[in-house]
């Protein structure tokens, strides 16, 4: 063993994993593929100009103190860190500057957070067409907006957030096309009450329509049969709304239909996993402690079910308090006390995310595109040949992975892998938890040849035991 | 496809070389936000069907901002700094093995 928890991912649930771990005396280290803590979220919030962080405004800068005090904890965090493998044994190798490196500890919480929804539609692969938290992490890590007109296209909280953002910091924001159906709002209306006791998320989410609205965006709801034109780069995005075809000209179109836990790791490790029919995406199955249905292995934040920054902190520090229990560094009391006002955080951020799950829940079509459009981006797989494969057998993931090189390419199907469970679940009429996911392999990044050769020469140099 | 935010400190301007042209980037920019601050674009023509590709998700889960850097193949450039001097390629379709008969 070299430590006694490993932490993978140096997000607001990593950064919270470790401090808590290591203000409990444990011998943690946080492996974060990122060149600096703060994950997605708080991306270079430690370093970014003052100017960018006023137009982010304040949740952003909540990740500053975070990350600082992760600096000055003492905990070991490696940046630059791929971990590209974990063994059942917990054995977790990562590749840092070009050289694989292999550590192991009896724990291991995983704090690898969200990646946006695949957002299926045709036109979506050109350039000029990104995700809209990618315009985010351009003005984090960048400083930089898109040049031309921006059309963001979608639904939730982000999209929003995003446009504002943009709006704030001087880009062209030539329209907002939302396409949450009109049966959203109905449903959502159900879960105002529990939202009206998180106020501070629903104030927030007034005031960026207000803004939008002050500034005259173009802004478009309940539309449908989106498709981005052009040829070698977009030039347009063409929808339907009500029955009327409408085209704005865009130099950039943002998607965004939400974010899904990243599972690409809770995979390769085989644990349960649910498939959740409120937020449509897979959900590792964890304990009241983050612990999977491996033993040492939990996960924590949005990794396991989508509910923001704020209750990662909480969940993850659970997690960790779980890890020092199992550890023997904590006796019951001591880990339930300490747990408790983590629980009421995660409780009261959960208020909000039922209204939330039910306004932004996605169109259906976004799941179900049409025959022609792609949606493995790596393999340039259709939907058309995944329904193909469907009517010719194919009773999951695997097989037409197997026949058509779908989710083989280089992102391992972590773009379409949700997409084509929900296909086939449609095509074959059975559930998506039936129809089951990709089987996710080492690496978990094409990795090369040089830096596991190079692994295995040091292993057989350490002393027999 | 991408500027600077108007009010943001200037930072040091670096030069690299796209396909034997000079781009300028800004010292600290990842690769992926350098090429799409020079307007380089797309980024690549895929294997498949030679369709023209950049930067999607810009955190380093898409793959299809893929480009060769100082021979090195299939870089993840929103997963790499921009450095003085580094010499990127465009991909353009299938690889190919050079030197294989």
């Amino acid at each position: 063993m070299t430590h006694d928890l490993i932490v993978i991912g140096g997000g607001p649930a990593g950064i919270s994993a470790a401090l808590c771990a290591a203000s409990m005396g444990l011998r943690a280290v946080v492996l974060d593929e990122q060149p600096k803590a703060g994950g997605q979220i708080y991306r270079n919030v430690g370093a970014a100009d003052p100017r960018v962080v006023a137009l982010l405004g304040r949740d952003y800068a909540h990740g500053r103190p975070l990350v600082e005090r992760l600096a000055r904890s003492g905990v070991e965090v490696h940046h630059g860190a791929l971990v590209w493998d974990v063994a059942a044994d917990l054995t977790v190798t990562a590749l840092q500057n070009g050289r694989s490196i292999q550590l192991r500890a009896p724990q291991l919480i995983a704090a690898t957070g969200a990646l946006e929804r695949p957002s299926p539609l045709p036109g979506w692969t050109l350039p000029g067409v990104l995700n809209a938290g990618a315009a985010q992490i351009a003005m984090k890590s960048g400083g930089a907006i898109p040049s031309g007109a921006v059309v963001l296209a979608g639904g939730g909280p982000l999209l929003l957030l995003v446009a504002c953002q943009l709006l704030e910091a001087g880009a062209n924001v030539a329209g907002v096309v939302e396409t949450s159906p009109a049966i959203n709002r109905v449903k959502a209306l159900r879960h105002l009450p529990s939202a009206l006791l998180a106020p501070a998320y629903l104030a927030k989410g007034l005031r960026m329509m207000r803004r939008l609205r002050a500034a005259g965006v173009p802004w478009y709801t309940r539309a449908s049969e989106l498709a981005v034109e052009g040829e070698d780069r977009a030039r347009a995005l063409r929808f339907n709304v009500g029955g009327r075809p409408l085209r704005l000209q865009a130099d950039t179109v943002l998607l965004h239909h939400g974010v899904v836990p990243h599972t690409q790791l809770s995979r390769l490790l085989r644990v349960e996993h649910d498939w959740d029919e409120t937020q449509l995406a897979w959900h590792p199955r964890v304990d009241a402690w983050g612990q999977t249905s491996l033993e040492g292995f939990r996960i924590a934040g949005d990794g396991a079910s989508i509910a923001g920054a704020l209750a990662a902190e909480a969940s993850a520090t659970i997690a960790a308090l779980g890890a020092a229990h199992a550890l023997r560094k904590l006796s019951d009391d001591e880990r339930d006390h300490r747990a408790r006002p983590q629980r009421r955080a995660l409780a009261k951020h959960a208020r909000i995310r039922p209204f939330l799950d039910a306004l932004y829940r996605p169109p259906s079509w976004i799941n179900t595109p049409s025959d022609d459009t792609i949606v493995c981006r790596c393999e340039e797989v259709s939907a058309g040949r995944i329904r193909e494969m469907a009517r010719l057998g194919c009773e999951g993931p695997n097989q037409t992975k197997f026949l058509s090189r779908c989710g083989m390419g280089p992102c391992q199907g972590r773009q379409c892998g949700i997409v084509v469970t929900q296909l086939l679940a449609q095509e074959l009429q059975r559930t998506p938890a039936e129809i089951g996911a990709y089987r996710v392999r080492a690496p978990l990044k094409p990795v090369p040849l040089a830096s596991i050769a190079n692994l295995t020469i040091q292993a057989s140099q350490e002393p027999a035991p | 496809m991408f500027r600077p935010i108007d009010g943001v400190a200037p930072r040091r301007v670096i030069t690299l070389c796209v396909d034997g042209r000079e781009i300028q980037a800004l010292q600290g920019d990842t690769l992926a936000m350098a090429l799409l601050g020079a307007g380089v674009t797309p980024f690549r023509r895929t294997a498949v069907s030679g369709a023209p590709r950049a930067a999607f998700c810009l955190m380093g889960v898409c793959f299809d901002c893929l480009v060769d850097v100082d021979g090195r193949r299939n870089v993840q450039s929103c997963m790499v700094e921009a450095l003085a001097g580094m010499n990127v390629s465009l991909p353009q379709g299938a690889g190919r093995m050079e030197g294989v008969a």
